[in-house]
């Protein structure tokens, strides 16, 4: 690993934004949206239930850590989407640059946008609608953690996809962590879900880690446990995903697919 | 002479199809070698092998002496690859993909290379344009930049100046052999333009099919065919089948 080679990866992701309003509101947008519709719905809600002040805490909780998952898959699958639409694959692979050290790049880059998306988010909700998610006190330390590093799993398959399928299934990139969210148990707990789902659910490392906020918020406790549960079902995600965007990178070279991935 | 590049007994098969097919030739230093051939004749999927792009599929290539699979980020960071066909971020300004790409190869003082490379290809009042707003005789300039960003000791050029007109085809040619004389840089070189091989190549291989039909100088070939040029070289060989 050469850090120069991911300095230089990543300032190349970051030169894009200060000039493109359409990327910089690629950042926000949505996650602003969403920011809105629950925040008002939280006020809503507090209107006609007002001894359940919790309600709006979790709510509004979940949505702004939901945002890291999000954001993070992205962070990965557009910068590899990025250099298909670019034709750009072929220079950065002829470079002396390692896979590592282009996934180190992504990993930065999606640091990156969710810091700056976090702290906007953050200070929003607690702006409009008296949410502090500091709140949450060190807890959010393995919580970000855990749901940032999830995404960038998500964003490891929705790669190995693409590397398989060709850009036509690009679509997957930008919708891989939606099709996921009723598994998640974003809103909601785990125990409402049928039994088959729930099982999903529960392999999920995401899962816990919204399970664990609510549990925080009603409770003002959370069990140990629940942050090593995660922890353990994000390494075996990232186990596996890591080695399927080796072994289809590879498959990639096998297919000569590295020029023909523009097409 | 040294050798720079050895391949031998390289193939690629693509779902059944052989697109090259056991083919075996060295390039010494300095040496600018034509890689020529029809249409589907396998010269894009070789120098893509070279590059560790595409796996072969059987044969050995060895690059400064150093076996490319085991040695492959070694061999890169002294090689260097254009082409009509790829292209460099278009959201991006020139300075800044030629930055991103001198840093990627670890160059030392790489502003300072910039720099020289735009006087030397003219490209200097390019530098703050967007990539997507060069002409394609312009981006074929920084592209060719780019190639010599890390100063290669082997640069591959899959059909360079195929974009380009006349005039700056002219001047692309001009400025690759002053580059060769100067830095006794070795080039591998594909094109479906002859008067260009004359002009350029010490030596060329013409493939067809994934095999190499025949080689030599330019001369030699046009001797051993008996006929009056190249293009007609050519013309016979892609149609012998
Ligand atoms: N990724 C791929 N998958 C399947 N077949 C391929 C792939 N790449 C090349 N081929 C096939 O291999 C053969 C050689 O192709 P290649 O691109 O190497 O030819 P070329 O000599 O560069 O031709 P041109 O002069 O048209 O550029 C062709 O028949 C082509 O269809
Ligand atoms: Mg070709």
């Amino acid at each position: 690993m050469k850090w120069h080679r991911i300095y230089a990866l990543l300032l190349r992701y970051l030169y894009l934004y200060p000039r493109s309003v359409p990327r910089i509101l690629d950042i926000f947008f949505w996650p602003v949206t969403d920011l809105l519709v629950w925040g008002f719905l939280t006020i809503y809600l507090q209107n006609i239930q007002p001894d359940a002040p919790y309600f709006g805490r979790m709510l509004l909780g979940s949505l702004i850590l939901w945002n890291f998952t999000n954001r993070s898959q992205q962070g990965i699958s557009i910068a590899f989407l990025e250099e298909i639409w670019e034709k750009n694959l072929i220079n950065i692979f002829i470079t002396p640059i390692s896979l590592k050290e282009f996934l180190a790049a992504t990993i930065l880059v999606g640091l990156a946008r969710i810091a700056v998306l976090g702290t906007f988010l953050g200070t929003a909700a607690f702006l409009m609608f008296h949410f502090n998610l500091l709140s949450f006190g060190w807890y959010l330390v393995p919580f970000i953690l855990n749901l940032f590093v999830f995404g960038w799993v998500l964003g490891l398959f929705a790669t190995s996809i693409i590397m398989r399928f060709g850009q036509s299934a690009q679509v997957l990139a930008f919708t891989l962590t939606v099709i996921l969210m009723p598994f998640a148990a974003v809103f909601y707990p785990v125990s409402v879900l049928p039994p088959v789902v729930k099982h999903i659910s529960l392999a999920l490392p995401i899962s816990h880690i919204f399970e664990g906020m609510r549990s925080v918020v009603l409770q003002q406790s959370l069990s140990p446990d629940t942050i090593v549960i995660a922890s353990v079902l994000n390494i075996i995600w990232l186990i596996v995903a890591l080695s399927l965007f080796f072994f289809m990178f590879e498959y990639m070279r096998e297919k000569g697919q590295l020029s023909k991935l523009v097409d | 002479m040294e050798k720079i590049l050895s391949v031998k007994n390289l193939s690629k098969t693509f779902n059944g199809v052989r697109a090259v097919n056991n083919i075996s030739f060295s390039v010494a230093k300095g040496e600018i070698v034509g890689l020529l051939g029809p249409n589907g004749a396998g010269k894009t999927t070789t120098i893509q092998m070279i590059l560790g792009l595409i796996k072969p599929t059987r044969g050995t290539i060895t690059v400064f002496g150093k076996n490319l699979e085991t040695h492959r980020m070694e061999i890169l960071s002294e090689v260097n690859f254009s082409s009509a066909y790829i292209s460099l971020p278009g959201n991006l300004k020139v300075w800044e993909n030629l930055y991103t790409f001198a840093r990627l190869y670890g160059v030392k003082n790489y502003k300072k290379r910039v720099e020289e490379l735009a006087r030397f290809f003219e490209i200097t009042p390019l530098l703050s344009k967007l990539y997507v707003r060069l002409s394609s005789g312009q981006a074929t300039r920084v592209n060719l930049a780019k190639a010599l960003l890390n100063s290669p000791k082997l640069l591959f050029l899959d059909e360079p100046t195929s974009s380009l007109d006349p005039d700056i085809a002219d001047r692309v040619r001009k400025l690759l052999k002053k580059i060769q004389k100067e830095q006794a840089l070795t080039i591998l070189y594909t094109t479906h333009n002859m008067i260009e091989v004359e002009e350029l190549c010490d030596r060329a291989i013409f493939i067809h099919q994934g095999k190499i039909v025949t080689e030599g100088t330019p001369k030699q070939l046009i001797k051993r065919f008996g006929l009056k040029d190249l293009n007609e070289v050519f013309i016979k060989i892609a149609r012998k089948s």
